[in-house]
């Protein structure tokens, strides 16, 4: 915690994007995260899961400088080989230096048309005066047509993004992130509320963005862990249970007892 | 490039430009009786209107289009007519009930000298500038504190709302030498002509014409900007502006600053108008009014808080006139009536009749 805006010149050899160690935040005496150690590679499409209240929400919150952690490091081992501490600034600093997050429930600008949505997603100049006198270039609208093409809404390009169904928003919600030309996008339950079909199709998505960035997925439906997932990180009040491929985790006796159990019994139900 | 929707929107505003100018041009060269005469009396009552317009369009800039449902608007409105209350008390000169070089009320409060704040007002240019910057300075600072600490939605709504209550308190005061609850009044002239001219209430309603139409283009050049889709996306949904990159808190800020001075200037153009001006304009209820107005105009539309707050306010002349009793519950009745009914207020009527009738055919169509 010596430095909280570390740029030193240290030349970056790890194939790391992100790294979360030894974090921990409380919330009245209550231990949200528990010294959470956490690795992220470049290119990686990693899936979180974990039962209500074992800290996913606020392992989000701390990466993207929603709340501060108490204690550890959370570190950006940025494009240009610097290393970049989070944990001191702003939400809107961490989203320029390329992290971004989708919340849960759609949040689309309902009264902007889908194209409007991702100019102002787009990653250019995002001052007061210089967003004033933005001009929009070809670059800008190829940029848009291309994120379009990728979230399958070119037909819906001039309707208004309120009027998109709720899984049409959730595409264009991560197609906002895309167009920010992001390298980590953490993206909570993307899955919740959509049809069998949706889901699927949001899957694929995020295969198809697998390598081009790095993915942190939070999620509960199992159904779309097993189509996504690669590598699984099973958090539990507040710290790491168990990490390694969907099956191993399934099968793991600690993580059965705490989440899958659970779930399973959720199923049965339905 | 112009597209349709251009070109009508250029055509409405030079309409409303014309029908604007009607009312002096009547005043000035009409007949003296019958239907189109114009008395100086009603110049200055619709330019009493158009400060109120442009009140309205101000708080709609924050609320319309932002989200920021700011209940202290009135407060930079009164700030902009008392700094330019001060440079009319300075013009009445030793004319005062008095005789005095002194305004009226300091000699009643016992005053040797003009306090020290005062002396720069003597200059029309130096008010003019103090009825921008002041309103601007408050909303500065109080909405950095604000925005900073992320203060939103009702929680924004009731700060403000103390804020004016505060200030408002603080004006009553008669050791705040700003003439206490009997704030200013008794103006004789203005730049040197008289207020009792005809000339000059024509000159004054124009002013406040000219910068209501400013007003419109300031807010439609904002809205044709990406700062202006900036600003309805934190309507819509403010963390994805912040985690898209943006500083919510600078652009809410300039917006509030903004809308602040634009009340101010409105201010300053009403107070010469109606000739005086007290604290009780800035209290809590005045800036409700204002919500209203916009509300009943169209929340969120160009022309809407200027229809409001002028129909909102003929209708107040009438009725507190008639029934002077009821004025308050008719207008609470009233913004209820709205929002339950009228949403996008009586701009938004006609679409809203269209959308209704549309869904009509639809359905006999599929009956049929």
């Amino acid at each position: 915690m010596s430095d909280n805006l570390h740029h030193g010149p240290l030349y970056r050899d790890t194939p790391l994007i992100l790294s979360v160690s030894g974090v921990n935040k409380a919330f009245d005496g209550f231990k949200a995260i528990d010294d959470l150690n956490f690795y992220l590679e470049e290119g990686e499409l990693r899936t979180v899961i974990g039962p209500n209240g074992a800290g996913k929400s606020t392992f989000m919150d701390i990466i993207t400088g929603c709340t501060r952690p108490d204690s550890g490091s959370v570190t950006l081992h940025a494009n240009d080989g610097h290393d970049v501490n989070l944990v001191k600034l702003k939400e809107f600093e961490i989203n320029r230096l390329g992290i971004g997050r989708k919340f849960q429930t759609p949040s689309v600008y309902k009264s902007h048309t889908v194209y409007d949505n991702l100019v102002l997603s787009l990653n250019r100049a995002r001052g007061v005066l210089k967003t004033f006198f933005y001009k929009e270039t070809a670059e800008d609208r190829e940029c848009i047509m291309e994120v379009l093409k990728t979230i399958r809404l070119e037909s819906r390009v001039h309707d208004l993004a309120g009027m998109l169904s709720h899984g049409q928003k959730q595409w264009l919600e991560i197609g906002m992130l895309l167009a920010q030309g992001p390298r980590i996008l953490l993206i909570d339950e993307p899955a919740a509320g959509m049809s069998d079909e949706e889901t699927e199709r949001t899957g694929e998505l995020l295969l198809g963005l697998e390598k081009k960035h790095s993915l942190i997925v939070i999620e509960h439906d199992m159904e779309f862990i097993r189509q996504i997932a690669r590598k699984v990180t099973v958090l539990h009040q507040g710290h790491v249970l168990k990490e390694g491929t969907f099956d191993r985790v399934q099968s793991d006796p600690a993580v059965v007892e705490v989440y899958l159990g659970r779930q399973g019994k959720k199923d049965t139900n339905k | 490039m112009l597209t349709a929707e251009n070109k009508k929107e250029i055509g409405i505003f030079g309409l409303v430009a014309c029908l604007l100018m009607l009312i002096p041009g009547l005043n000035a060269w009409g007949p003296d009786g019958g239907l189109f005469a114009v008395s100086s009396f009603q110049v200055s009552l619709w330019g009493k209107y158009l400060t109120y317009a442009i009140l309205a369009m101000s708080l709609n800039l924050l609320w319309g289009y932002t989200g920021l449902l700011c209940l202290c608007q009135s407060l930079f409105f009164a700030l902009g007519g008392y700094a330019m209350g001060m440079y009319l008390m300075l013009m009445i000169g030793d004319r005062g009930a008095y005789q005095s070089d002194l305004p009226d009320f300091m000699v009643f409060l016992g005053y040797q000298e003009l306090p020290f704040h005062w002396v720069p007002f003597n200059n029309f240019w130096f008010a003019a500038g103090a009825v921008l910057w002041v309103p601007g300075l408050v909303a500065l600072i109080f909405g950095f504190l604000a925005f900073r600490s992320r203060i939103k939605g009702v929680y924004f709504s009731i700060l403000t709302q103390a804020l004016t209550y505060a200030v408002c308190l603080l004006f009553f005061r008669n050791d705040f030498t700003f003439g206490g609850n009997n704030g200013f009044t008794d103006f004789k002239d203005i730049l040197g002509y008289s207020l009792n001219d005809s000339g000059t209430t024509r000159g004054l309603y124009i002013a406040s014409a000219l910068l209501l139409l400013t007003t419109y283009l300031i807010t439609s050049g904002l809205l044709a900007s990406k700062l202006g889709k900036v600003q309805q996306a934190i309507r819509d949904s403010e963390n994805r502006v912040l985690f898209s990159g943006y500083s919510t808190t600078s652009f809410k800020l300039v917006i509030f600053i903004l809308s602040a001075m634009i009340a101010g200037a409105a201010g300053a153009l009403y107070v010469p108008q109606v000739g005086g001006i007290n604290p009780s304009l800035m209290e809590a209820a005045k800036s409700l009014e204002v919500v209203v107005w916009v509300a009943v105009g169209g929340r969120g539309t160009k022309w809407g808080p200027v229809i409001g707050a002028i129909l909102v306010n003929m209708f107040k002349s009438y009725t507190t006139q008639a029934f002077p009793d009821y004025w308050l519950i008719i207008m609470g009745s009233m913004f209820v009536l709205v929002v339950l009914f009228m949403p996008d207020g009586i701009v938004g009527v006609y679409k809203q009749v269209k959308n209704k009738i549309a869904q009509k055919r639809s359905l006999q169509i599929k009956e049929a």
